[in-house]
This record gives C-alpha cells, sequence and structure tokens, in this order.
C-alpha cells in the first residue's frame, strides 16, 4: 500500500510545463495588446493589464500549492459541497452582484472583482464526477440524463439570468465528457445536425435548402432496400429538418434578442455593416489576417495597439497572435492548445476511478469548448460570444478559475493509484 | 465498450484545429485585402500643401499673395457637443444646417475627418478658437487662398477654385485630388504647374479614435512639399491702377507693351471686378453674380474680345501698300467722296496727309492698288491673288491669329480670306468692288485689342515686335524668358515704317489726335479709329506708342459705345502715355473728362 502511494504520487509535470507555456506566452500577448511605444511602458507596471496578470498568475501560484497540499480524498467527498456553494455564490451575485456591461456577474469587494460563474466549472465538473463516480449508472437511461440534466442546468440558468449568456453557453461542452461516459450518440447527433442545418439556412437559401434536402432524400429512399418502415421514418425525418429550416426565421426574429441576432448577422456578413455589428468581426480578421504568415513581430501590431480590436487582452487576445505573431505563431499556439487538450484525455484515460475520469474529460471538454468558440468567433467562424481563451485571456477569475480546474486533474492524477474504483 | 470513443473526439479536436488553421492560412498568407485593410486603418495620410507662389509686378510690388484660412473638420465617432446651439450661433449655422453637415460627415467616414465648414475666417476662427476645448471631435485644419492687395487685374490674374469632377477625371498624372485648388482661369491656370509646387504628404498612424500614433515606418515614405514659384509679372501696378480707374464705368478695354521687350505694362478689360471676390467662402455666390451680369465681367475683352479695328487700319494698308510698291509716299489721290465717306477739309493729299486726315477715298484707292496688281487679266482672278498677298502682309503683323501671350483663351480675330468670299459670293463672283470696306478696318476684318496694341509696338519698333507675355521670370531664376526674346519681323521693309511713323506723329500734333493725346514734352505718334457700328453708337479706338524715338510704350485703347476715336480712347491714351513716361499727370481737365465718361454730344 506504501509503496502504491509512492509510486502514485507522480505529477504530471507535461501538462505543467504546458500550462506554463500557455499563461506565460498569454501574458506576453496581454502586454503587446495595450502595449503604447510613446508611453515607454513596462511590462511589469501594475497599472497595465501586464501588470494585473502577472499579479494574477503569481496568485494562482499560491492557489496551485494550495490545491495540491489538500488532501486528494477532498475533492471526491466535497464535491457536492463545493457545487453547492457554488450555486449559492451565482444566487447572491444575482441579488447583490455589481452590474458591468450589462451582465450581473461580479462581485465587488473594494478593488478586488470575483465572476462566480467562472468558478461554476470547475464545480460543475466537481459534482458531474461525483454523481457519475458511482459506475452502475448508465448515461442511457433516462432519470440518469435528467440528473444531469438538473446538475448542469441549474447553474447555467442563473448565468443566463445574470446576462451572460456566453458563460452559460460554455456548459454545452459537457457533452463532450458525456459522449465518452456512454451518452446515446443519436441525440448528439441530431443535436449536431440541426445546428448544422441551422447554420446552413443562414447561408444559403431557404429554397435551395428544402430541394437538396427532398433530393438527398429521395436519393436515399432509392439507393436503401425499400422497407415501408424506414421509407417512413425517411420521409419523417425529411419533414423535420423542413420544419428545422423553416423555423429559423421565427427563432432569429423572435427567439433571440436583437444583439444576440446581430451577432448572427455579423458571422454570415460582418460586411453589410462593418462600422455596426460587423466591427468586432471585421477588425478581429482585419488584425489576424495583417500578420501575414511570420507576422509583424513582438509588440509591433497596430491593429490591436491601436484599440481598431475591441477587448483586445481579453477575449479578442488572440488577434495579438495572429497579427505579431502571423500564421506561423497561430499554428504553435493552437497545437499547445490541442497538445494539452489531447494530453488531459490521456491523463483522463489512465484513471481507475471513474470519478477522476469524469473530471478529467470535463476538464477537457470545458477548455475545448472555449478554445472552439473564442478562436472560431475571432476569425469569424463563430458568432461572437464574450468567453476567454483559457489560461490566456486577461483577468484573474478566468485565469484562477482555469487554474483550480485543471490542478484539481493534476492532484487526482498524482494519485490515481490510490483511487481505487468504487 | 465506449473506448473508442476516446479516438472520435479526439479526431474531432484534431479536425477543428486544422479548420482553423486552414482558415487562419486563407486570411493570413493567401488574402492580401486583409494587410490593404489593416494599413488603411491606422495609416492617415496626411497632405502637406505647399505655397503657392507669388506674383510680383515689374517693380516687385506684391499683387497676388496667400491668406490663411481656417477649414472646420470633424470627426463623427469622436463628437461630443453638448451646447449644440452654441455652437451653431458661434459659427452661425442653423440646426438644421448642423444636422446634415454631421450626416454627410458621417456619410464620408465614421471616423476619418472631414471638412464640417469650409474656410471660416481669421474672425469666425479667432472668436471660436476658446471654445474648441468644449467641442471634442472637432478641430481646425488651416489652409491658404489668394489674396490681392490691390483690387485690378482680375482678367488677367484669373483665379484658383477647388477641383472640379472634369479637372479630375482629365488629370492624366492623377496629381490632383478632391478638394485640392487648382487655377481655374488667367495666369493662375497658365502657370498652374509652377505656382503650384509639389505636394508633400506624410503618413502618420492613429488608433481607432484617430489619436496620432507616430510616423507610419519611421516616415520613410513621406515626402516634403515644395513651394510653387513666384512669378515676376511684366504688368505696371500703378499704371494698370491708373489705367482701371479711367475705364471704369465704360465697357472696353485697354492694352499698353513695351515694344522693346514685348512685356505687357497694363492690360484692362472693363467693366472688371475685384479679384478678391474669387476667393474665399463667398467665391460660389460672388461667382454665380459675375456668370450672371450682362456685362460679362469674366471675359477678358483685351484678348478675347474680337472687333473692327477702324481707321487705325490704315496705317497697316498703308505699310502693305509701299511694300508692294503700288504707291510711294508721294501718291496722291483724290479724296472722292462719291463711294465712300470722308470727314474733314482736304481733297488731294499725299500719304502723310491722307493718314493726318484719315482720308477714306484715299484708303479705299489704295486697297483697290494691292489687290488689283494684274497679275491675271481675270478681274475675280486678280483679286483673288491680290487678297492673298494681302493676307499674308497684314498676317505678319499679327493680326488674324493668336499672337500666343501666356494667357488661356486667347482669340485670333480675323483676316478675311478668299475661301470666305468664295462662300458668300460665290466662286468668281466677287472683285474689290465687293469688299472695299476692308480698306478702312471694317468689313470682314476682325482684330482683338491685344493685336492692336502689338501693332502699335510693331510700328514704334520700325518693323518687328516680339510676342506679347504677362509673365517675364518665374522663381528664384530671374532671366527673362527666353520664349519671349524672339524678334518676329513683319514682311513690310523697315524703309517703309519711317513714313507710317512721321504720319502718326502728324495725326498726334495737327490731325484727329491733336486734342487730347498731344503731350506738352512728349512726342506721341498715334491714329484714331471710329468704328461704326450697326447697333448702336461708334466704337472710340486709338492706339499710340510713345516717344517717337526710342518708345518706351506702345498701346491700343478701345472703348465701345463712346463715339470718335479722338475723345475718349484717344483722351485714354495721352494720360496713361504721360502718367508712365513722367510718372504723374497734370491733365486734371482730361482726366475729369475722361472719369465723367460722357463721349456722345
Amino acid at each position: 500500500m506504501r509503496n502504491q502511494e509512492i509510486k502514485g504520487n507522480k505529477i504530471d509535470w507535461v501538462t505543467i510545463v504546458l500550462y506554463g507555456v500557455l499563461v506565460i506566452s498569454g501574458w506576453l500577448n496581454i502586454f503587446a495588446a495595450v502595449y503604447d511605444e510613446s508611453l515607454n511602458q513596462n511590462i511589469f507596471d501594475l497599472s497595465l493589464n501586464s501588470g494585473k496578470q502577472l499579479l494574477w498568475i503569481a496568485t494562482s501560484l499560491i492557489l496551485v500549492v494550495i490545491i495540491m497540499a489538500i488532501d486528494y480524498k477532498f475533492y471526491d467527498s466535497f464535491g457536492y459541497v463545493i457545487y453547492g456553494t457554488v450555486i449559492l455564490m451565482l444566487i447572491f451575485v444575482l441579488l447583490f452582484g455589481r452590474e458591468v456591461a450589462g451582465s450581473k456577474s461580479w462581485f465587488e469587494i473594494g478593488s478586488f472583482r470575483l465572476q462566480p460563474a467562472e468558478f461554476a466549472k470547475f464545480a460543475v465538473a466537481l459534482a458531474m464526477a461525483k454523481y457519475l463516480s458511482d459506475s452502475s449508472l448508465k448515461l442511457t437511461k433516462l432519470p440518469v440524463q435528467m440528473v444531469i440534466g438538473g446538475i448542469i442546468g441549474l447553474p447555467a440558468a442563473l448565468i443566463i439570468l445574470q446576462g451572460d449568456t456566453g458563460s452559460a453557453m460554455v456548459f454545452a461542452g459537457f457533452v463532450v465528457m458525456l459522449y465518452r461516459e456512454g451518452f446515446p450518440s443519436p441525440p448528439i447527433l441530431i443535436g449536431l445536425a440541426a445546428g448544422a442545418i441551422f447554420t446552413l439556412t443562414l447561408l444559403v437559401p431557404q429554397l435551395y435548402l428544402i430541394i437538396a434536402i427532398i433530393v438527398i432524400g429521395i436519393l436515399i429512399i432509392a439507393f436503401s432496400k425499400k422497407h415501408p418502415k424506414k421509407i417512413a421514418i425517411i420521409v419523417v425525418g425529411m419533414l423535420l429538418v423542413i420544419g428545422v429550416v423553416k423555423s429559423v426565421d421565427f427563432i432569429i426574429t423572435d427567439v433571440f434578442k436583437p444583439h444576440q441576432q446581430n451577432r448572427i448577422k455579423a458571422l454570415i456578413n460582418p460586411e453589410a455593416d462593418p462600422l455596426g455589428y460587423g466591427w468586432n468581426v471585421t477588425q478581429s480578421k482585419i488584425a489576424i489576417g495583417s500578420g501575414g504568415f511570420a507576422g509583424k513581430g513582438f509588440l509591433e501590431g497596430t491593429q490591436t495597439k491601436f484599440d481598431f480590436v475591441p477587448e483586445q487582452s481579453t477575449d479578442f487576445i488572440f488577434c495579438t497572435i495572429g497579427e505579431e505573431h502571423g500564421w506561423i505563431g497561430s499554428l504553435v499556439i493552437i497545437t499547445i492548445f490541442i497538445a494539452l487538450l489531447y494530453r488531459i484525455i490521456y491523463i483522463a484515460e489512465r484513471q481507475k476511478s471513474r470519478f477522476s475520469r469524469v473530471y478529467g474529460y470535463s476538464v477537457a471538454s470545458i477548455i475545448f469548448f472555449h478554445f472552439l468558440v473564442n478562436i472560431g468567433m475571432t476569425i469569424g467562424l463563430f458568432p461572437v460570444v464574450g468567453i476567454p481563451l483559457p489560461f490566456y485571456s486577461y483577468g484573474g477569475s478566468s485565469l484562477y478559475a482555469f487554474t483550480i480546474l485543471l490542478f484539481i486533474l493534476v492532484k487526482l492524477d498524482a494519485h490515481r493509484m490510490q483511487m481505487l474504483t468504487r | 465498450m465506449n473506448d473508442n470513443r476516446r479516438y472520435i473526439i479526439q479526431i474531432a479536436i484534431a479536425l477543428v484545429a486544422i479548420i482553423y488553421l486552414v482558415k487562419l492560412f486563407f486570411i493570413q498568407v493567401l488574402d492580401p485585402s486583409y494587410k490593404f485593410a489593416a494599413d488603411n486603418n491606422i495609416i492617415q495620410r496626411v497632405d502637406e500643401y505647399p505655397y503657392r507662389g507669388l506674383i510680383y509686378d515689374r517693380n516687385e510690388k506684391l499683387i497676388v499673395y496667400n491668406n490663411p484660412v481656417y477649414d472646420l473638420m470633424v470627426v463623427p465617432k469622436e463628437v461630443k457637443v453638448k451646447d449644440t446651439l452654441f455652437f451653431c450661433s458661434l459659427f452661425n449655422i442653423t440646426l438644421e444646417d448642423y444636422k446634415t453637415r454631421l450626416q454627410a460627415a458621417k456619410d464620408y467616414s465614421y471616423v476619418k475627418p472631414s471638412v464640417f465648414i469650409k474656410q471660416l475666417s481669421n474672425k469666425d476662427f479667432a472668436a471660436a478658437q476658446d471654445f474648441f476645448v468644449d467641442f471634442p471631435g472637432f478641430y481646425i485644419q488651416a489652409r491658404t487662398v489668394r489674396s490681392y492687395p490691390f483690387p485690378i487685374l482680375a482678367n488677367a490674374l484669373g483665379y484658383i477654385g477647388e477641383t472640379s469632377r472634369r479637372e479630375l477625371d482629365r488629370d492624366s498624372s492623377k496629381y490632383y485630388k478632391k478638394r485640392d485648388y487648382i487655377g481655374k482661369s488667367g495666369l493662375e491656370l497658365k502657370y498652374e504647374k509652377q505656382l503650384r509646387g509639389r505636394r508633400g504628404v506624410q503618413y502618420r498612424m492613429v488608433n481607432v479614435r484617430g489619436v496620432e500614433k507616430g510616423r507610419f515606418k519611421q516616415g520613410e515614405y513621406d515626402t516634403t512639399s515644395i513651394p510653387g514659384n513666384n512669378l515676376i509679372s511684366t504688368i505696371d501696378v500703378e499704371l494698370q491702377r491708373y489705367a482701371e480707374t479711367l475705364l471704369k464705368g465704360k465697357v472696353g478695354s485697354i492694352v499698353a507693351i513695351e515694344p522693346a521687350t514685348g512685356e505687357i505694362l497694363a492690360m484692362v478689360s472693363g467693366p472688371s471686378y475685384d479679384p478678391n471676390l474669387l476667393t474665399g467662402r463667398e467665391y460660389g455666390n460672388n461667382f454665380g453674380a459675375l456668370v450672371k451680369d450682362s456685362l460679362n465681367p469674366l471675359f477678358n475683352r483685351a484678348l478675347q474680345g474680337q472687333f473692327p479695328p477702324g481707321s487705325i487700319f490704315k496705317i497697316a494698308q498703308a505699310l502693305v501698300a509701299l511694300q508692294e510698291g503700288v504707291i510711294t509716299p508721294d501718291t496722291r489721290i483724290p479724296c472722292n467722296r462719291s463711294i465712300i465717306n470722308c470727314h474733314g477739309a482736304h481733297s488731294f493729299e499725299d500719304l502723310k496727309g491722307a493718314i493726318t486726315n484719315s482720308c477714306n477715298p484715299y484708303f479705299r484707292n489704295v486697297y483697290q492698288r494691292v489687290l488689283n496688281q494684274n497679275l491675271s487679266p481675270n478681274t475675280f482672278i486678280d483679286t483673288e491673288l491680290g487678297l492673298e498677298i494681302w493676307r499674308k502682309h497684314i498676317m505678319s503683323f499679327g493680326f488674324g491669329s493668336k499672337l500666343g501671350i501666356d494667357l488661356p483663351n486667347e482669340k485670333g480675330g480675323y483676316i478675311p480670306t478668299v475661301a470666305l468670299y468664295d462662300r458668300i459670293y460665290g466662286d468668281n463672283q466677287w472683285k474689290y468692288s465687293t469688299i472695299y470696306s476692308n480698306s478702312i478696318g471694317q468689313g470682314e476684318v476682325q482684330v482683338v485689342p491685344l493685336q492692336m496694341a502689338n501693332f502699335a509696338a510693331t510700328v514704334a519698333n520700325r518693323g518687328y515686335y516680339l510676342r506679347p507675355h504677362l509673365i517675364k521670370a518665374i522663381g528664384e531664376n530671374q532671366q527673362p524668358l527666353p520664349e519671349y526674346q524672339e524678334k518676329i519681323y513683319t514682311s513690310v521693309e523697315r524703309k517703309h515704317f519711317d513714313v507710317a511713323v512721321n504720319a502718326m506723329e502728324e495725326v498726334v500734333r495737327s490731325g484727329t489726335g491733336q486734342y487730347r493725346a498731344k503731350l506738352k514734352d512728349i512726342i506721341v505718334c498715334g491714329k484714331t479709329g471710329t468704328v461704326q457700328n450697326s447697333q448702336g453708337e461708334d466704337h472710340s479706338v486709338f492706339i499710340a506708342f510713345a516717344p517717337k524715338d526710342n518708345p518706351k510704350i506702345a498701346m491700343a485703347v478701345y472703348v465701345e459705345n463712346a463715339g470718335e476715336g479722338a475723345r475718349a480712347a484717344a483722351g485714354i491714351t495721352g494720360l496713361m502715355i504721360e502718367k508712365y513716361i513722367n510718372g504723374c499727370t497734370d491733365n486734371i481737365v482730361q482726366e475729369t473728362y475722361i472719369l465723367k465718361g460722357k463721349f456722345i454730344y
């Protein structure tokens, strides 16, 4: 037993190095984003975002030490407690929070501001891991699915109430983990297909799309075994798809809020109003596109520095990479993220307990979703959703939350030999 | 059972990364438009307008200079005017006006500056200057407009204005841009290239709020502006002022030339206007008013008006006849008034007497001798041949074609051709008796006042002229321009001119010019002309030069509907010659007579 403990107490340094690289290069890029040549600035200046970010990084290290020092069993035992605490914080912030840019999602204590929604991510991950640690639970069962829906849905609903739809959307990322844990694939595929059709409807005239669907349907019927039941299913499916297509207009004009409509319009055709709703996407693409193959060089970027790109040190930090380091820089950063995600999956898969594996996949899910949406929006492949690039974007809450999220996994992994399957 | 799902997830992640990298490769490496858009965002082209060249008179008196005006510029994105009404009252515009102007600026660009109010005067600018802190988004851009210390010479100087669509389209060098100033007429147009200098440009980097962030690439692509060249004019400001004063209230023109150089000392077209009207903010309104004026002050009569020369043409006729050998100075011809009328008591004059008395029948006969020299037994063909010879000589005096003065839109006048009369009367249907009116400067002959003055200079030079011009030197290099150094000789030999000069002396001494062109201490040689005008009163014409030897000034005065040449035109000529040579005139009586302008009695 003791032998095992020593053998298992291996910290995964690959993850830590990748984390370190992302955090440090994020910090440098934040400096580049706010840099003003004429002011002779210092990267350590605490009045700059880069100085503050360094402070967050330093304090994150304290968090890392604490996480690593706490007994690994704590995360398992206190999973629900942590979840409950965060839910309470989300309720409190609704009541007593401070409104920033239309979202009531911040606590303010002195000059220190905290965004509980960021911490909901690891709390939900812990709660999910705790719930699913019972290996007898089958994700194909409806009651189990409903509980999962509740665990994810409750904080998501509270965050939407705060007015921060972007942060709430992040919980959709858990679908990756659920898929791995055996959630039936048809609903996921249908969901993805509906999303794809929805997007196509925005890009292609409805009539063409409907004709295409009918043609595809007829072809499938023609080339498959002509079983009456099967034909019926295909016809019903076709009608459903056409229904989705027809409903798009209704959803866009009647369900989405005007600013959300604009974000979708900006995605489809930012040139229609480059100074209005298309501004962010247009300027973001200009900044990245102007970087060329090798980039303009560190601190040589103009579009980000001169504020053409909005939120250039937070949500649009990727523009700085694209502009100053070009396609090569983008390749490196994307590769590091992919390496981190693969490493997390590798770690998750080597866990002996389902708790740890579910938690690992949850971490991968959340980071992947952020990566997907954040970079996607900067290059015009996703609507503008205000969520940060993990470890990279400026902001204490975000950095703390991702650090906690990742290092709990590192801690659990270090003790994987002791975490016996239950 | 779900182990293979791990790989599906990994493939999906890899797929996303690949899609993103491909998309990035498209926008970063393959598509150059984002780089242009980025430069467009941050690079602000700031033009550095060169100082337009000044114009001086022959005595280095400034006649055209630059005056700063202030364009009120706006960057719509920055505009935060709390008290719009106060703003409007300060700049004297209505609230409606404010809104439309701001909308126009927004339509142009939300982040780039555009003109809000053009050309605030010094006074308006001074009044508003202190309040600019309260009007973020507005700032002042200084430019210069033309200014003139003397309200004279408008028709010759011309004016500048903002480039028109047509001018931009025609500009093959693509130098001009919208809102650039360009010479529109007169010297400003003719010497546009020399006056304008070369525009400089600075590429500045600006942030999204338009705040300057230094030079693009440390100013690698910047160019400095080169100021335009100054022009030294041939005009004598004092003489020009005096001439304009004398012509005030009259329709006509005055041209004075220094015979030895071809330099134009004064050139007046009346009525004219104050050149200061066509600068600054009121340019548009004033221009409209000038265009609508029925007397057309924008029309430069001195080189665009084409008139019958009248009796002054007899000098040319005499010279041609002498050259052709069809008369001698001693040829006497009876004053037979049966075909053409005459005036004064005389009956059988020689050439000098005929000129002094402006004898019409004499010159009718002289013209006949020139046209019918018996070169062909057929009288029609003989006249045609004679007309060709006559026309060649007349044209050698600079009549019938443009002289090539350094001003745009010069007219050439007209010396009738064989083709013209064939067209009017038919081939072999006309002969001397059909066209004799030309003999006394009526008929189909049309000349430009500038050509009359040039003719006076030609006689003063005894047989040649130098191309008349208004600019004698350009820029630092004060050397005379070579294109005006060439002596252009007439086809009449020098020896014949003395007769003409003596006759012109006699005109002023004892003939039609004696009352108003004669001066106490200067020998003036001149010739009157009274041009018959079927539409109204006759036109008063006078050409002259003085002094007789080493002439300093040659001139032509053409006053429309002012009756006899001996009155208005001769009177103005006398005063001007005295003014130019003596520096002043004490002939108050004549000055009053001219200024009063009542010549018909």
